[in-house]
């Protein structure tokens, strides 16, 4: 038996099949994946992702301390509850995890970290938070977390949960957040649609699931979310990045902060090294033009160019075609074709840009 | 719970038997394999009068999780195999014993037919699987 999020009995109720996900018993569907794909970018869906690791780090030094922390610049967090998607960095520059922090207050931020890195990311950010001192560094165990997505997302929830969180959270840009009663509310998600993320206490978590259901909004497992987030062009550790890449080996050069130059991060001298002389490798978009489905780890052949390994590939409901992330040497160009073998069968890829849908639309 | 039709012969690699009393026989994946590899978004089938040996791949399933071989459960003549599933893969999913068959074979040789597992032995193999 895995760890339990406290909708476990949720899921099971609904159906669900559930699979090991880095130790927890998780949703994989509840029937079928891609009818879920769809009804997220036709109308809604929710997704529970209590499995993820909510921590809260306290103290007056808090901003310095992420300054340290995080390759993206905390600096670009000026208003309350405003948000930043970044990357932390080994000494080498590899990726420990990719994490959303929130500013909560002067003393106070909020990460959101993945939930099978949870145990590396504790120990690293506690070690690095005891040589700085003055931090208390708090897990949320006692939250659940549900995103809901989608077009009719926003309208559902506050239908759901009460109109009294349509003016707090409706003002919301994206990547905010705001505190309404007991319910962190936040405009970021892993889908490419309109949607929130909404932390609350685990004990209120069941009965919320069963409001939003109640309200129109099905239940969506981890596969579902895995096409959804390829298809918007968002990356996943461990496929897509890991302790052996850098961010600017992997699609992420946006969110790493060069600037200013005088800013110390952990990492920061092979970033500077790698940029300085030119980053070997890139991470592209694949799109297969026959039939058949890219899978993970495929080798990819990049005519004069070298090769490449497929990160992250699967089927695109929405395209109705396979797509892939892969990283491949940095001469390769958006329009190239290269070849992937497919179970023994050369197949023909193009690289394009990403994202491959954005708002329940085409971008390719 | 897995559904495992009493009238039907079955494989050790998940596909389902169906004897059409004209010599015949029908192939598809039984709801157990179709299940385990989740939604279904190719089928590559062999072409009538392709001659396919008992135990080899003869077709490939491609669901969003992962490809998966299909086998000839004998050996024998393709006559027919399922078109609609080119342009509707999921209904392997919706319906495997039904519409979701996958091709009619003329098998060379009754003995390998009558040698095919009976509903009770393939039960007995998805069981011990589970553990």
């Amino acid at each position: 038996m895995g760890l339990r999020t406290p909708l476990y009995e949720n899921h099971l109720k609904m159906g669900a099949k559930i699979v090991d996900f880095g130790g927890w018993d998780m949703p994989l569907h509840y029937g079928s994946q891609i009818e879920e794909h769809h009804k997220v970018r036709k109308d809604c869906g929710m997704f529970d992702v209590s499995h993820m690791n909510v921590v809260d780090v306290k103290g007056a030094k808090v901003r310095d301390f992420f300054r340290l922390l995080l390759a993206n610049n905390v600096d670009k967090l000026k208003t309350q509850g405003k948000a930043l998607y970044s990357c932390m960095l080994t000494a080498k520059g590899g990726v420990i995890d990719d994490l959303i922090v929130y500013y909560m207050d002067d003393q106070w931020f909020r990460v959101v970290m993945n939930a099978a890195t949870r145990d590396k990311d504790m120990a690293w950010v506690n070690s690095a938070a005891k040589e700085f001192g003055g931090l208390t560094v708090t897990p949320r165990n006692d939250m659940a977390m549900i995103a809901v997505q989608g077009p009719n997302a926003k309208e559902k929830v506050y239908q759901a949960l009460g109109e009294a969180l349509r003016a707090p959270a409706g003002a919301l840009k994206p990547f905010h957040a705001v505190t309404v009663g007991e319910l962190f509310i936040a405009t970021t998600g892993y889908t490419g649609e309109d949607g929130f993320e909404i932390i609350l206490p685990a004990k209120a978590a069941p009965f919320t699931w069963q409001m939003l259901n109640e309200a129109g909004v099905p239940p969506i497992g981890l596969g579902a979310r895995d096409t959804l987030r390829l298809e918007a062009g968002m990356n996943l550790y461990g496929s897509d990045m890991d302790e052996t890449t850098t961010p600017l080996e992997s699609g992420l050069a946006w969110t790493v902060a060069l600037e200013p130059a005088e800013r110390k991060f952990i990492g920061r001298e092979v970033l500077d090294k790698q940029k300085a002389q030119g980053v070997p490798r890139q991470l592209v978009g694949l799109l297969l033009e026959g039939k058949g489905v890219l899978r993970n780890h495929q080798k990819v052949m990049c005519n004069g160019a070298g090769e490449g390994e497929i990160t992250s590939g699967s089927f695109s409901p929405t395209l109705e075609q396979s797509i892939a992330f892969a990283r491949v040497p940095a001469s390769v160009k958006i329009g190239d074709r290269c070849t992937v073998d497919l179970r023994g069968k050369p197949a023909t890829v193009r690289v394009v840009k990403y994202p491959f849908v954005r708002n329940g639309k085409s971008c390719i | 719970m897995s559904n495992i039709p009493k009238d039907l012969k079955y494989t050790k690699s998940h596909e389902w038997v169906k004897l059409n009393g004209d010599g015949t026989v029908t192939v598809g994946i039984t709801h157990h394999a179709q299940d385990l590899m989740g939604d279904m978004v190719f089928v590559d089938l062999p072409q009538a009068g392709t001659k396919v040996t008992s135990g080899k791949e003869c077709g490939v399933v491609e669901s969003v999780k992962a490809a998966s071989d299909v086998y000839a459960p004998v050996s024998g003549e393709i006559v027919e195999a399922n078109a609609a599933l080119a342009d509707s893969p999921e209904t392997v999913n919706k319906d495997p014993y039904g519409a979701g068959w996958m091709f009619r074979l003329k098998p060379a040789n009754k003995a390998e037919v009558d040698a095919l597992l009976d509903a009770k032995a393939y039960e007995a193999l998805v069981a011990s699987e589970k553990h």
